[in-house]
């Protein structure tokens, strides 16, 4: 039977030998509270990082107009970039079956918080970043409207945005594929 | 050879003769130029970076400016290694210009410890380096609808490219920062003019994503996120963030516009599949292919390229008679898991007209389903996700034609 090392032996050996990856590496800084905050630009569908703000469809026609209305068209529907207004079809779901549906805001977008984050984000594509949240707002209101969602006076801010119910809100569900056999 | 090249070295000879040793040095050839006899004259100098040979002119196929997609040349290509200036590429918004000087990720959220990383932390870690496959889940259009016999594997499928990534695994940052219990999403956030966003389930962190910052043994090119990225091995290209500058643990999905407008599956039965991110098993024989030609018949090797984003590609099987008889494919090792992987397989062509297909098994046993299975369980009017059985139609002259059809 082994006897155990001594205590001193031992530790050292450990030192040496079984010292693994620490915990943390301590790589990195900490993050000041103003940075995270002049990056963290997303916002979610329960309305979290929506900002101060507001604006109705009414206010959104004249941004729409000067910002964006040279490629999506004078009422979001002609092009040449993506249409994003249109309920067609007004019965069901078919995208499935049928390629030549355009799938838009009124029919297809699930959260009304998409757009605002993402006109916020990415829009207009020549000058992306440059809308003040009211403006913001007041487009996200507009296309709601364009799009039979809301009416043209409904107040558009923080509090509302995440209780606009979408019209195919209810069709989206998570991948089901899980490989093996079955091709679904 | 060419008369002016010819003048011009006895120009240089005459040249060298007249003014000594430092000139004669310069008597090899140019870069580029091409004697009749290579072994006949001294070879063009040593050289700080090298090219291809004038020779060797493959390309891109160009789609779009801004907001487009360029395609990897698959059927000029060996191995399972893509040229890293011929990867594809998908960007949303151009490709931005990022001094790693001043680059930063910034890791905030539900985590302990809210915290921004340079260049030099990042790469300060203990890294590892693996090869994956990338695939835009776009890719692949052309062997779903709208099919025509005049597309190249190029035209078709050349939204996948595969490189050597090397970075830090997301899961050793996410113990840096000490991710909170409850965590169950994270937002990879870009620094490309479009803020480019998708929300990815943490599980992915601790499983194998990646913060990679080296390709194929160099800095990540531009066009793939330099100087960071993230790699989710295995899912859809879009998920895999460019320019990744922050990250965002939270509890829920943020709904970006790519997992909810795009990026999504609407199905026959009135729903729509989203945060699909696994690429299915695919292949595709990439020679012999459009535009080719067979000058003969004879013995010709098929190749071609197999991959899942579900692990390794088991088998894959050919068939040279139009699907009625398919036999197993030689797999070029090694086989790595949510990677290309090289098939060959050799063919005698009697000069018949034929169909040569490919089909992909997977280490979770999927096979790789025909065009009629995967319509009918995905609808014509899916966007994305075409990892259907390709065809090519080898004619009686040798011409080579995409051979999938209505």
């Amino acid at each position: 039977m082994r006897r155990s090392l001594p205590l001193g032996i031992a530790v050292a050996l450990v030192a040496t030998l079984g010292s693994g990856p620490p915990a943390r590496f301590g790589f990195g800084r900490p993050a000041r509270a103003d940075e995270i905050a002049a990056w963290n630009i997303s916002v979610r569908p329960d309305g979290k990082g929506l900002p101060p703000g507001s604006g109705t469809a009414r206010d959104g026609a004249a941004i729409y107009a000067s910002r964006c209305a040279s490629c999506h068209g004078a009422t979001g529907r002609e092009g040449p970039a993506d249409p994003m207004v249109g309920r067609e079809p007004r019965v069901g779901f078919p995208f499935g079956r049928d390629p030549t549906l355009v799938r838009t805001i009124g029919n297809y977008w699930p959260y009304a918080t998409t757009l605002y984050d993402y006109i916020d984000r990415a829009m207009p594509l020549s000058s992306p970043g440059s809308l003040a949240p009211n403006e913001v707002y007041s487009l996200v209101a507009y296309l709601l409207w364009r799009n039979e969602v809301i009416t043209d006076t409904a107040l558009v801010d923080a509090r509302t945005l995440p209780r606009v119910a979408m019209p195919a809100r209810s069709r989206f569900v998570i991948d089901n594929r899980r490989g093996g056999r079955e091709v679904r | 050879m060419d008369p002016v090249r010819m003048s011009r070295r006895h120009l240089f000879t005459a040249a060298a003769g007249a003014v000594g040793v430092a000139v004669l040095h310069r008597t090899g050839l140019t870069q580029g130029e091409v004697p009749a006899d290579p072994t006949k004259v001294p070879g063009h100098p040593l050289s700080e970076l090298g090219q291809r040979s004038p020779f060797e002119r493959p390309h891109r196929v160009v789609g779009g400016a801004y907001q487009g997609a360029s395609l990897t040349p698959l059927q000029e290509l060996f191995g399972i290694v893509t040229p890293a200036d011929l990867h594809y590429e998908r960007h949303h918004a151009g490709v931005p210009s990022i001094d790693p000087h001043h680059y930063k990720l910034l890791i905030h959220g539900m985590v302990e410890r809210p915290t921004i990383f340079d260049l030099e932390s990042l790469r300060r870690f203990p890294a590892v380096s693996r090869l994956h496959f990338l695939e835009c889940s776009g890719n692949g259009a052309p062997a779903y609808r709208n099919l025509r016999p005049d597309v190249s594997p190029q035209q078709i499928d050349g939204l996948t490219s595969t490189s050597e990534w090397t970075g830090v695994p997301l899961a050793t940052l996410f113990r840096e920062v000490g991710v909170r219990s409850g965590a169950k999403w994270f937002l990879a956030e870009g620094e490309d003019a479009a803020v480019m966003a998708r929300s990815i389930p943490i599980g992915k962190a601790w499983d194998d994503a990646l913060i990679a910052y080296g390709q194929n043994g160099e800095p990540l090119r531009p066009e793939q996120g330099y100087p960071a990225r993230l790699l989710v091995p295995g899912w859809e290209g879009s998920a895999n963030v460019k320019w990744i500058r922050r990250i965002e643990v939270a509890d829920q999905p943020f709904m970006t516009r790519e997992e909810t407008s795009k990026y999504t599956d609407p199905l026959p039965n009135g729903t729509a599949r989203q945060f699909s991110f696994t690429m299915d098993a695919k292949s595709l024989i990439t020679f012999p292919a459009f535009p080719v030609t067979l000058p003969e018949r004879g013995w010709w090797e098929i190749s071609g390229l197999a991959w899942s984003g579900r692990g390794r590609v088991t088998r894959v099987e050919v068939s040279t008679d139009a699907g009625r008889g398919w036999a197993p494919a030689e797999l070029q090792g090694p086989v790595l898991p949510k990677c290309h992987t090289r098939f060959r397989f050799l063919w005698r062509w009697e000069g018949a007209e034929t169909l040569l297909m490919s089909r992909a098994t997977d280490e979770t046993g999927y096979v790789q389903p025909t065009l009629a299975e995967l319509r009918n369980v995905r609808g014509s009017g899916t966007a994305y996700h075409f990892n259907n059985i390709r065809a090519w139609r080898v004619r009686r002259d040798g011409r080579v034609f995409f051979g999938l059809e209505e």
